[in-house]
Order: structure tokens, then sequence, then C-alpha cells
């Protein structure tokens, strides 16, 4: 039976998705700005926080309205509470990605420490693990958050490679040592959001792979 | 709160239950615990009310019926013919839907058990004042205990009823979905009353309405034509279902 209450959860579900694209959007756009040198770019990701901020709270107020309103038991209330639980780690998400914005354009006034690679790809894993994490809860693909939680590792690898290197930068050059804090401070970053993405991963294997467990057990008496 | 760990007080088995050529209730295995709440649950129809009268036996009362297994309490067996129907039904006391005072006042709505029982004067105050307590109710009565217990409210008198059956001290209390016919106050009156009384009695409460059974009941039984489709803690239940005809129903996304 479909009911109203299943389109205010499909609406719940596409306000998610949209946060989620706009958080993916500005860790792109902040590593944009740190790659294209272009501090104006790196001040609009800052300022769009501000619009993840507001998503973040509309997301919460709605989650409220339900659960008063629509008193949910079950996979309705695991969605809810759930959802409440998403939107702060995007909001986060969304934090670092300012974080990110802000040191770029720091950087963009220095003089190139070197060409960035592994940041850059730490980036495009951990959007990655973003848009799939949010497929994962919103189509129940539970095996898809379990990918998200391994590609973790490589972000926390590329992380301390990331730190070793910039120290021997620092070491052998007391001159870089501005540069290559601002560096570690954005894999940092990263590495957080890396961590964030995962929160949500976990609980999305937790929401449909502990049903699909007792589920083995449906047909006892 | 472990199945395994409390003491049932009534243990049904291989429950069948026909009336007349229909059959209302198939092979029902069913323990209900000691001093918790157990809610059944599940569409009209399905047999909630029906299982509840077989726990003291109000369905012998007519001989189109027809029953098959077994339902012990304490380990005896509540359909042996030495079994007294009268005492059972102290044992296993029941609050309908429709609350039922007689028409009489409200301090011998609460005695009448206790006078069949043959208790002293003084004895009798002392345990009508100790139910209706026990009832959440002396405070809005005991100045008016001789009026008629029809001027009571819809939930004074539903209190009234509970108070008239725990008089008699029974272990086990039925509650036939109890605060239908209730506003909201009145209903978390007896909500909160439920969740009190189960320190003294074990509770079977039959509910539509799926919040009051997250609210007061321990376990809870889903029922789905006759046959007990889900049993497990309220909790289970309520938050990850087994059962995806449970979840449907719990969700009303049901049929
Ligand atoms: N006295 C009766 N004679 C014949 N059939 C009956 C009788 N009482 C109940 N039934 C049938 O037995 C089945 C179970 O009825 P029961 O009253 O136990 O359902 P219920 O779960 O309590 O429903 P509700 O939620 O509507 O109170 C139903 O199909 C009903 O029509
Ligand atoms: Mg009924």
């Amino acid at each position: 039976m479909e009911l109203h209450f299943d389109q205010e959860l499909a609406q719940l579900k596409e306000r998610l998705l949209l946060m989620s694209s706009l958080t993916e959007q500005s860790v792109a756009q902040a590593l944009k700005a740190l790659v294209q040198r272009d501090a104006a770019l790196a001040k609009k990701v800052d300022a769009d926080d501000d619009a993840l901020d507001r998503l973040q709270v509309e997301i919460d107020e709605r989650c409220i309205r339900l659960l008063a309103l629509r008193q949910p038991l079950a996979r309705d209330l695991r969605l809810i509470t759930m959802a409440m639980k998403i939107s702060t780690d995007l909001e986060r998400i969304g934090d670092q990605a300012s974080g990110i914005a802000r040191r770029a354009s720091e950087l963009s006034a220095e003089p190139e420490l070197k060409p960035l690679v592994d940041i850059p790809r730490m980036g495009e894993i951990c959007q990655r693990m973003i848009r799939d994490v949010l497929d994962a809860f919103v189509y129940a693909k539970p095996e898809l958050a379990r990918q998200v939680i391994q590609r973790d590792e490589d972000v926390d690898q590329l992380n301390k490679q990331l730190q070793r290197e910039l120290t021997s930068f620092m070491i052998e050059d007391p001159g870089t040592i501005t540069r290559a804090l601002l560096l570690m401070r954005i894999a940092r970053n990263l590495e957080r959001i890396g961590d964030h993405a995962t929160n949500i991963a976990e609980e999305v294997v937790y929401l449909y792979e502990a049903r699909d467990i007792r589920h083995q057990h449906a047909d006892r008496p | 709160m472990d199945k395994p760990n409390i003491q049932p007080v009534l243990q049904i088995r291989r429950l069948n239950f026909w009336y007349g050529a229909k059959q209302a209730l198939f092979d029902v295995n069913l323990d209900i615990a000691a001093n918790c709440t157990t809610a059944l649950i599940g569409p009209s129809g399905c047999g909630k009310s029906t299982l509840l009268r077989c726990l003291n036996r109000m369905n012998d009362l007519n001989d189109a019926q027809r029953i098959e297994g077994t339902i012990t309490m304490h380990g005896m067996d509540i359909r042996a013919p030495e079994v007294d129907v009268i005492e059972l039904r102290k044992r296993v006391g029941m609050v309908f839907q429709k609350s039922n005072p007689f028409p009489k006042s409200i301090f011998e709505n609460v005695a009448y058990g206790l006078r069949i029982q043959g208790a002293k004067k003084n004895h009798l105050e002392e345990k009508v004042e100790a139910s209706l307590r026990r009832a959440a109710l002396w405070e809005e009565v005991k100045d008016r205990l001789h009026d008629s217990a029809l001027a009571l409210s819809g939930g004074q008198q539903q209190r009234l009823c509970i108070a008239r059956t725990i008089a008699v001290e029974p272990d086990v209390v039925l509650m036939d979905e109890p605060c239908s016919a209730l506003d909201p106050t009145a209903t978390a009156k007896i909500e909160e009353l439920i969740q009190d009384l189960k320190r003294y009695y074990t509770i079977i409460i039959v509910t539509h309405n799926m919040q009051q059974a997250t609210r007061c009941s321990d376990f809870t039984a889903f029922f789905y034509l006759g046959r007990l489709v889900e049993f497990d803690t309220t909790d289970n239940i309520f938050t990850n279902p087994a059962n995806k005809q449970t979840e449907d129903y719990i969700t009303g996304r049901f049929g």
C-alpha cells in the first residue's frame, strides 16, 4: 500500500541526496581551488557552506516533524533517525571542505611547493565515497557501503604517506614549513571526510544487514 | 529483556479454536512471562479476543465452540475437568473495551468480588481502598465512595473496572482494547497504570494502537488470520521485526 507518508519519506531521501551532492561539489571545488590556485573559487566554497548548514537544519526539522506527526515505527523509524545522523555527517564534511578552501586560498598567495598528486587522488576517493554511501543508503545496497568502508583505508594510507613526505620537506628546507603545514592540514581534512563517509557507511550496513541476518530466522515460530 | 529468563505464567501449546465450522485460531504456541505486559496485535478478526477468552475460559459459554491444545497456568491445565471456572476467572481477571461498572456505588463495584469471597467488613474497606489506590483512582473518588459508579467519567469507569478486577488479587489481568473509548489523558493514565500494575500482576493487552503497545508492553505477539506470525520483545518488534507481514502491519502498509 502506497501512503502519503511514503511520499514524505521519498522527499526526505531527495533532500538528503541534494545535500550530499552539494557536499560532494564543495569537496570537488575546494580541491579545484587548491590545484588551480584560485582564491576566488576558494572563497565561494567557504560561502556555500552556509547553504549546507541551512539544509542540515531543514532536514533535521523535517525529521522531527515526521517523528512527531507520523510516529514512525520499524523501518520508517530507522530510516528517519539515520537521515538525521547522515545530515550531521554531511554537514561536517562540508565544514572540512571549507577548511580545505580556506587553506587553498592561503596557499594561492605562496609559491608552489610541488605539483600536487596525492591530495587530488585522496579528494577523488573521498568524493566517490560520499556519492556511493548515499546511493547505498537510498537504494538499500549494503555491499556498496562495505566498499566505502574499505576505501577509507586507502585514504588513511595516502594521508600517512603525505604526512611523512611533507615532514621531510620541512626538515630539508625550513622555508617550506608554512606551506607544508597547510598541505598537511588539508590531507587531515580529507582524512576526516573519509571518516565521516565511513560513519555513514557503517550505519547503512547495520541498517540493512542487521535485517538480513534476522530475516534468515524469519521462519522460526 | 531476554525471553528465556522470565518464568512463564501461562503456556499455550498447539492451541486451535473453532466457532462452529470456522476455525479462528491455528496452532498457537505462546508463553506469557510473569510480571510483564504482553501485547496482542493484529488486524481485525485475527483472533486476539478469541485467544484472550480462551485464557479464562469465557469461550466455554457456547456449545458450538471447540478447542484443542493445552493452556497451562503455573503448570496446571486450565481446561482440566476439576478446574473451577469461577476460581479460574478470579485468577485470570478481564477488563473489557467498554467499561462496564455495575449500576451500584463505587464502593460496591470494587467490594463485589470480595463479598463473594466472604471478606469481613473491616477487611473489605481496607481492600477496596487498596484496590482503588492501585488503580490510581482513590484520590478522585475517596469522598464519594457511595455515589453511583455510573456518574464517573469514561476513563474513571475504566479504572474502576480495573480496581474491581484486581481487588480479588488475580495472577493475570486480561485487557481487551481497554482504552479504545478513552481520550488521550484518560488513555495516558491507564497506560501508566498498566506499567505500575505489572509489579503485581501479569498483563495481557489487546490493542489496535501501535504506540500504545510500544509504550506499555514488554513483549508483543502479532497475529494474522488466526496464526501467531511473530512474537518477540516489544523493542524488537517495533524497531526491527523479523517478518515482513509484521513490519507492514505496524507501519500501516498492510494489505
Ligand atoms: N461468537 C462468534 N461466532 C462465530 N465467529 C466468531 C465469533 N467471535 C468471533 N468470531 C470470528 O472469529 C474470528 C476471530 O475473531 P476475534 O473476535 O477473536 O478477532 P479480533 O482479533 O479480536 O478482532 P477485533 O480486532 O476486530 O476485535 C473472526 O473471523 C470472527 O468473525
Ligand atoms: Mg477483539
